[in-house]
């Protein structure tokens, strides 16, 4: 039992270190991105030190403080998110595109390894991200943590990334499905996820028909959670209503995610969609 | 009789295969394109023993590239039977994977890593260590003529020639039981394809691998191959030794054997690609 685990563990690391290599080859890429955020990031900010003149009318510093870190949170945390539901959507699409496919599928490595591997990867270059951005923006913007409860943050993190894995290996198998359209699919998900999650608004101001679907968006509890835990150093115990709907989430969509991933493949073997394109 | 397979990446895989490395029973694939359908392989039945070196020949689109895609559990056949050293490539999937390795026609890597990083993932997913893939993968990319010094550049600065080498070394770093070659030698000019033949000649002699070899180069199908399979529109129309297959159509090569059994010669067969999705 435990020379399998340790064996899988082994084949897992195999997507672990080639994503590092690539990372290293990339490095272009690497840095493209994490300047995008930062500045992406950034600009949230200063939104919110404008809030005075936007506005035109008198809010004090601390409102201008509350709103600032308000938004930073929600940018910073959807950045960590968005890169764990991106990069494990693009699973099938970047194979594909560098002509791998094939031989990764071939390859005697359980799915559930393959998938467990590429999350492992995605959760430290997203950790690097978030943190890497928030160090930053710290630099241009006055980013008061003061009352922060950095366990509570970690925990709901964790909730966040176990539900957006879910969601990430759901997503990743479009690709299998549609060869060409299938990552644009997953993109419009994402997309949907960001506008219904109170990433920059508190999700009451939706829509009525909007804030139901943020009732089933993770990333609602985790960002709220996230706020109330980094602004009011809001404990677990008091937390507790963001994270289990988060850690429902995650309960259900990564059995369901890797069952669907599964059965898109065996699709794919049937109909010949695995064959390299791109 | 069971037997046990050592393999690098869990426990053996036991199977009973007596001596047939490979054996596919009626084996059929069809592909659906613009409304209609089309069969890539039409019934095919062969067997290769252990230790034996099957030549597929056949035209581009005669299913050559359908049937090593099953072969290797890429594809699942409409219908047909493949056992692999005894297994089931869809029952006993992951053991099968264990046994075989494939190189196709597209040596297909990460193209901004390098040979050797290529090749130490590759040896990875099949439970080599990185130290010991890195000195096999040395040893193999000498033999193959490329040189220590060309190992960590990125692939895509490697000619098509050198690319689909270390394609071979990446299959035959994880000691495959059942090497899947597709046409691994299109491409390459006379020189490189001479030092793949007699790579694959020499590799079968010292690790007892069976290999199933699918080209449309005649010479190289009589150079290296025991047995060979003629396929046309996604049938086996002829089998045999070379000899066998002279005697039987009369022929004073492979070529006249290729004409008499399709009734077309091998360059005018040479359609465009298989129509897979």
């Amino acid at each position: 039992m435990i020379a399998t685990m340790g064996t899988q563990l082994g084949l897992a690391y195999a997507f672990v270190e080639r994503e590092i290599a690539l990372s290293k080859r990339y490095w272009a890429w690497e840095i493209v991105w994490l300047v995008y955020g930062i500045v992406t990031s950034l600009s949230v900010a200063y939104i919110g030190l404008a809030a005075p003149a936007i506005s035109g009318g008198q809010v004090d510093d601390a409102a201008v403080s509350r709103f600032v870190l308000y938004l930073l949170v929600g940018t910073i945390a959807w950045r960590f998110l968005g890169i764990i539901f991106e990069n494990i959507g693009e699973v099938i699409a970047w194979e594909r595109w560098e002509g791998t496919i094939e031989y990764t599928f071939m390859s005697p490595v359980p799915r559930l390894t393959h998938l467990l591997g590429m999350c492992a990867a995605t959760l430290v270059r997203a950790l690097a991200f978030s943190v890497g951005i928030l160090a930053c923006v710290a630099l241009f913007v006055p980013v008061d943590l003061s009352h922060a409860n950095a366990v509570s943050a970690i925990v709901l993190l964790g909730v966040g990334a176990l539900a957006f894995v879910g969601l990430g290996i759901a997503s990743a198998a479009f690709p299998l499905m549609w060869t060409e359209k299938g990552l644009q699919m997953a993109y419009i998900v994402q997309a949907v996820v960001l506008l219904v999650s109170g990433v920059y608004y508190p999700v009451d101001i939706l829509p009525k028909w909007m804030q139901l679907l943020s009732v089933i968006s993770p990333a609602t509890y985790v960002i709220r959670g996230m706020r109330a835990a980094l602004m009011d150093g809001a404990d677990l115990g008091s937390l507790w209503p963001e994270v289990w709907p988060a850690l429902v989430v995650g309960a259900l969509s990564v059995p369901l995610g890797l069952r669907l991933f599964i059965a898109v493949e065996r699709y794919a073997k049937r109909t010949g969609r695995l064959k390299r394109s791109g | 009789m069971a037997t046990e397979i050592a393999t690098r990446t869990s426990e053996p895989v036991v199977t009973t295969f007596g001596r047939d490395a490979l054996v596919a029973s009626g084996v059929v694939k069809a592909f659906r394109s613009d409304n209609k359908t089309r069969r890539a392989v039409d019934g095919i039945s062969l067997r290769v023993q252990r230790g034996e070196i099957y030549g597929l020949l056949g035209a581009n689109g005669s299913g050559k590239s359908t049937l090593i895609r099953v072969f290797s559990t890429l594809l699942i056949p409409d219908a047909g039977d493949v056992r692999v050293f005894g297994l089931d490539v869809q029952r006993d999937e992951l053991a099968v994977k264990r046994l075989i390795n494939r190189v196709s026609v597209e040596a297909s890597f990460f193209k901004k890593l390098s040979a050797m990083e290529n090749l130490v993932y590759s040896g990875r997913l099949y439970g080599v260590p990185a130290a010991e893939a890195r000195a096999k993968a040395l040893g193999i990319l000498r033999r193959l003529g490329i040189s220590s010094s060309r190992v960590n550049e990125p692939l895509e600065k490697l000619s098509r020639g050198m690319q689909q080498k270390v394609a071979i070394a990446r299959a035959f770093l994880t000691a495959p039981m059942l090497l899947l070659l597709d046409e691994p030698t299109t491409g390459l000019d006379i020189r490189s394809k001479r030092e793949v033949q007699t790579f694959v000649r020499d590799l079968r002699i010292e690790h007892d691998a069976t290999i199933l070899l699918t080209t449309h180069d005649l010479d190289e199908a009589e150079r290296l191959a025991d047995r060979i399979g003629i396929l046309h529109d996604g049938r086996l129309v002829a089998e045999g030794t070379t000899e066998e297959l002279r005697a039987r159509y009369g022929a004073s090569g492979l070529e006249d054997v290729f004409m008499t059994a399709t009734g077309r010669r091998l360059e005018d067969a040479d359609a465009p690609e298989e129509t897979t999705p």
